[in-house]
């Protein structure tokens, strides 16, 4: 049987609070879905219900074509890595890798090799009799995913495993996990309220708030086509300009429209010709404007205010005569001083036009 | 381990100071000081025992020490405490203490170990499956022991009475154990309590029964608390008296009780003799304590080390 992940409709209740609202989902055998969204947005929540660990208030949870609602997390056969990693710790770190092979009764060879093999995997292997309390962080989150894939289970869960590294192990880890789940054509979630990671880990993203997935995507999907500006400006660092303009007329792929008095002409997607002229919100990203040597048509004035540089490129945070903050991103080479004027025009190409109640119009 | 422990110990010794540690071991004399003259006691003549000022160094000392405060140690006290001879020259007679120290350790012990798997079972469900009103229950299972005992005597002796517990070992372990219960149930849940629900979820999710969980993954980690536990609710009853004196008969009687029956008699208080069933009677104490004081260290430092 293809093993695959199913969310119908589903919705969790704590008492009065709705936690997580009519969610739909399906993971492909062999895919990696992360789920992204602020803190408390109910990504755990999900993710514990799939486990077996909540039961859902309503809706359906199939695995493959069989509904498993009403199954024990023992009876659904899933591993998961805890945000915590939860690791036994009274049991040493071979004994942790053994624990979830207790019920396959297998012969004492046959487990021992069983360890062996992801203890050589993860490089855990001369760290086998030490006791959780006695290795490092880096060292916990690998036995973490080593007890979760010691098994064959019908699917993988991981709960922010990496918010507890360092940057450079986080890096190192994202590389060794996403290689050791290639190998496993089994459907993945993955928790997360690091974009970076959601972005370079997944095949598709869940964005979810307030216990509503607000859009599933590639990567490149919810990057460059947020459905809304809730998803465009959490996706992506640094964050997404967002301009209240107004709409003068929209025809075919030109726009016109007033920022601070000013007219600006740039091309959008043909469908924004549907919106009707008024309040509207531009999206532009920071490194998606070029400067002009001078204030020319088409080109937002602003006056930079603090510089932020980030080593290839230069972060430069400017106000335009309205007061709404920009942020934009030029190269190294290009030096701006605090107070300069710049004169910046928005790449046609990557100007996304939210309607006024946020919606993408694309 | 013992060694790793001492050698740690060694260590603390280095960053607390000399100072501060033979401060501290002065401090720990002035405490031990009673219990220290109770051994001491233990080995005295009766004449030495009644001396005043007190005889508390052994005469092997007497080239250091006036010999007024010598005294020269017996072990006669301690044969005495077991059978009884009598300066008329009759036959020694047995004193039964053989039979009210295996009381003591057997109706202790049992009833403790009783308590404990009792209690813990009963804490674990206290603390992952609450009951309506969850508190209250706790509430009213620790006002039992609200009352002062000799309040509470008068109902449980009728209750003995009527039931013919009185003077069985079944009476008085049911008794014991009910008292140690609710302070069992308490230690045990607030250690329940600590422990990380997600390593009980991740079991879960490796497979495990609810049973398998509590045994393989809950209960290693709460074996100081079980320790601790254990110790206090041994000393408590290892030292009752008002409860085993009405309570108990010939057959099931306790230590304290027996020893409080010698005295009187036809020289008065038998102090040497009283200092050696007390000497006695603290050695299994000190041992049980010996034995778990790394677990008990941290056991009743609760959650603050822990982690
Ligand atoms: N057992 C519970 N009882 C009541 N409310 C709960 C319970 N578990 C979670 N919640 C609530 O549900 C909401 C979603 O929680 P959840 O843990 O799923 O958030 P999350 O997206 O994982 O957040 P984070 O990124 O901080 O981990 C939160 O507001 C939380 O307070
Ligand atoms: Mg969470």
């Amino acid at each position: 049987m293809k093993s695959t992940i199913e969310l119908r409709d589903v919705t969790k209740n704590f008492g009065q609070f709705t936690a997580v609202r009519d969610v739909d989902l399906f993971v492909d055998a062999g895919e990696v879905v992360c789920l992204l969204g602020p803190s408390g947005c109910g990504k755990t929540t999900t993710l514990r219900m799939i486990a077996g660990l909540e039961t859902p208030s309503a809706g359906d949870i199939l695995f493959g074509k069989s509904r498993v609602n009403n199954l024990t997390p023992e009876q659904r056969n899933v591993a998961m890595v805890f945000q915590f990693y939860a690791l036994y710790p009274a049991l040493s770190v071979e004994e942790n890798l053994t624990f979830p092979l207790f019920a396959e009764h297998l012969s004492k060879s046959k487990r021992q090799a069983r360890v062996a093999d992801v203890a050589e995997i993860l490089q855990l292997t001369d760290i086998l009799n030490r006791k959780p309390s006695e290795i490092a962080e880096g060292e916990k989150q690998r036995v973490a995913v080593a007890r979760a894939i010691i098994r064959e289970p019908n699917c993988f869960l991981f709960d922010e495993p990496l918010s507890r590294l360092d940057v450079e192990l986080r890096e190192s880890m994202r590389g060794q996990i996403k290689e050791v789940l290639q190998g496993l054509s089994k459907p993945t979630v993955i928790v997360t309220h690091d974009q970076l990671e959601a972005l370079t880990m997944a095949d598709r993203i869940t964005i979810m708030r307030d216990g509503l997935i607000e859009q599933i995507g590639t990567p490149h999907e919810v990057f460059t086509k947020p459905v809304n500006i809730f998803v465009a400006s959490f996706i992506g660092t640094p964050q997404m300009n967002l301009l209240g303009v107004e709409l003068i007329r929209c025809n075919g792929n030109d726009a016109e429209v007033v920022l601070d008095g000013n007219p600006l002409k740039f091309g959008v997607e043909a469908i924004a010709s549907e919106l009707s002229p008024g309040e509207i919100t531009l999206g532009i990203r920071p490194r998606a404007f070029s400067l002009q040597s001078e204030s020319g048509k088409d080109a937002i004035s602003v006056t930079s205010e603090i510089i932020e540089p980030m080593g290839a490129e230069t972060l430069v945070h400017a106000r335009t005569i309205s007061e709404t903050e920009i942020r934009v991103v030029v190269p190294r080479e290009k030096k701006v001083t605090s107070g300069e004027t710049l004169h910046l025009r928005p790449d046609p190409g990557q100007t996304l036009v939210f309607n006024k109640h946020g919606k993408a119009a694309w | 381990m013992r060694w790793v422990a001492a050698k740690n110990r060694a260590k603390e010794v280095d960053r607390a100071g000399w100072g501060r540690t033979i401060a501290a071991a002065v401090v720990s004399l002035i405490y031990f000081f009673p219990v220290l003259v109770i051994i001491i006691t233990a080995f005295k003549k009766h004449t030495d025992a009644l001396a005043v000022p007190a005889k508390l160094i052994p005469d092997a000392f007497d080239w250091l020490v006036p010999d007024y405060l010598t005294f020269s140690p017996t072990t006669e006290n301690f044969v005495n405490v077991f059978s009884r001879s009598f300066s008329t020259g009759a036959a020694a007679q047995d004193t039964g203490f053989d039979l009210f120290f295996f009381n003591s350790i057997f109706i202790a012990g049992f009833s403790v170990l009783l308590a404990l798997v009792i209690g813990t079972i009963a804490a674990f469900g206290f603390s992952r499956y609450p009951l309506k009103g969850n508190d209250t229950y706790l509430f009213v299972i620790l006002t039992t022991r609200m009352l002062p005992a000799i309040v509470v005597i008068i109902p449980v002796m009728l209750m003995f009475r009527v039931t013919g517990l009185a003077g069985t070992y079944t009476g008085i372990i049911l008794l014991y154990t009910a008292f140690n219960l609710p302070f069992t149930i308490w230690m045990m849940k607030s250690f329940f309590d600590e422990l990380s629900r997600d390593v009980e979820d991740a079991a879960r999710i490796d497979g495990s029964s609810d049973r398998r969980v509590f045994f393989k993954i809950c209960m290693p980690q709460v074996v100081a608390g079980l320790a601790a536990t254990a110790v206090f609710g041994l000393i408590l009853t290892w030292n009752e008296f008002l409860f085993a004196l009405l309570l108990t008969g010939v057959e099931t009687r306790t230590v304290p009780v027996a020893m409080s029956q010698t005295i009187g008699g036809d020289i008065g208080v038998r102090w040497g003799l009283l200092a050696a069933i007390e000497t006695l009677f603290l050695i299994p104490v000190i041992l049980v304590t010996f034995f778990l004081q790394n677990q008990l260290l941290r056991g009743v430092t609760f959650g603050t080390v822990k982690r």
